[in-house]
């Protein structure tokens, strides 16, 4: 049943959420502290878990993954609303900071992620991301090769 | 016939939404195919295009919801709204793979915290050399270069002036476009090819919107990673902005 999977998604983002509304609350923080990044880990578990028990129905894959595929239209739907103008007219000192806040936050991408990298593993894994890739990009075709690592590697 | 046509984008606003992005999303991918060969990825296109008909929204309604501001346009803030996309974010997570989102935990805690510090330091500098000089504004301003939800979540709880509150707004808005726009360009250049490096992105770039569009327009795969850490990082910064950073700042200044 398709909905099962996006009934799946719903309750992990909902107590995702919850817990990053708990987690703000108990911090005293009046923002939700990682509710979205908390609601991906119970998903993930989710995932690890069907995979466990018997494997994925095809349903619950089918109504998780539409969703991935929507991303990029969403986020395109996101960019339509955002307050350029105010973006536009913030003045020389909005620019010069956001400018060297990216600038700065670029280099130090190049600094960290260098540290420690595995090539041998990443080429191991290199199809099911690309899978992942292909999925979020809304260019899954139906004959693509399946989670055929995730499956058969134990998580 | 025109009135009509008005009246059918109104009441169906969200299925509106579905086909105007589907069309921008057409366009992209032709533009890409057709004048890129397809270097530029088609969604790196869309997302531009999204801001350009943010910018043009923003001007004909004077609103703050770009496009969403323009009635027949109303859907574009329900399908790009934070609801959805959190809701599509979490969804990307079905792709991630495990082990590696595993051992690039620690990267990504890492890159929390410095992607907190570095803006702030940044937004300070900027400030003072702008001539303010109160802890609060100075603070404010520092925070708005984390994110654009820290700067007035930090400035409410410090009763900073609402001038100040409107730049940190704009300074946290102009980061998450320029990150949006600019991550396709030098990801080469910072190693942006792996789901390790997407977790430090992530972390250090802080803004959701931001980090989502960048991923998106780069390499599709590395989303999940990406937004794996950044969506902490607006907690975060909420966390210090108003209580670490502010003190800090106050025993600096006096």
């Amino acid at each position: 049943m398709t909905v099962s999977g996006v009934a799946l998604l719903a309750i992990s983002t909902l107590l995702g959420v919850f817990i990053g509304d708990l987690l703000g609350l108990a911090l005293n923080v009046k923002a939700n502290v990682g509710g979205v990044g908390i609601a991906m880990m119970l998903l993930i578990a989710a995932r690890v878990w069907l995979t466990r028990h018997g494997g994925m129905p095809s349903g619950i894959k089918l109504g998780v993954e539409f969703w991935a595929t929507m991303y990029i239209p969403i986020v395109v739907a996101m960019a339509a609303q955002q307050n350029v103008v105010a973006a536009m007219r913030g003045g020389p000192m909005v620019v010069i900071t956001a400018l060297s806040t990216v600038a700065l936050c670029f280099a130090a991408v190049a600094l960290i992620g260098r540290h420690g990298r595995d090539r041998k593993h990443e080429v191991e894994v290199e199809p099911e991301l690309e899978r992942g890739g292909k999925v979020i990009a809304g260019a899954f075709q139906p004959g693509d090769p399946e989670h055929a690592i995730a499956v058969a590697r134990e998580v | 016939m025109l009135h009509m046509i008005e009246h059918v984008f109104k009441e169906q606003n969200l299925v509106a939404a579905f086909a105007v992005i589907g069309a921008v999303m057409w366009l992209s991918l032709a533009i890409s195919k057709r004048f890129t060969a397809g270097r530029v990825h088609g969604s790196a296109i869309a997302i531009l295009m999204g801001l350009a008909l943010a910018y043009a929204g923003g001007l004909m309604t004077g609103g703050q919801k770009g496009l969403a501001d323009v009635p027949v346009f109303a859907g574009i803030g329900l399908m790009g709204g934070a609801m959805l996309r959190d809701f599509a974010i979490v969804a990307t997570a079905f792709e991630v793979d495990v082990v590696e989102a595993r051992k690039a935990g620690l990267l990504g805690v890492l890159s929390l915290g410095l992607g907190t510090i570095l803006p702030f330091i940044v937004g300070v500098a900027a400030a003072l050399s702008f001539g303010y000089s109160d802890a609060i504004s100075v603070t404010t301003i520092g925070a708005g270069a984390i994110t654009y939800i820290v700067g007035p979540v930090t400035g409410a709880a410090l009763g900073a002036d609402s001038t100040v509150i409107a730049l940190s707004i704009a300074t946290g808005v102009l980061k998450a476009v320029i990150v949006m726009v600019g991550t396709p360009f030098v990801a080469r250049m910072i190693g942006l090819d792996n789901p390790r490096s997407a977790m430090a992105f992530g972390g250090m770039m802080g803004t959701v919107s931001g980090v989502a569009g960048g991923l998106a327009a780069t390499d599709p795969k590395l989303v999940p990673y990406g937004a794996l850490t950044a969506t902490f990082h607006t907690g975060i910064g909420c966390l210090v902005g108003p209580s670490i950073f502010y003190l800090g700042m106050r025993a600096l200044m006096g």
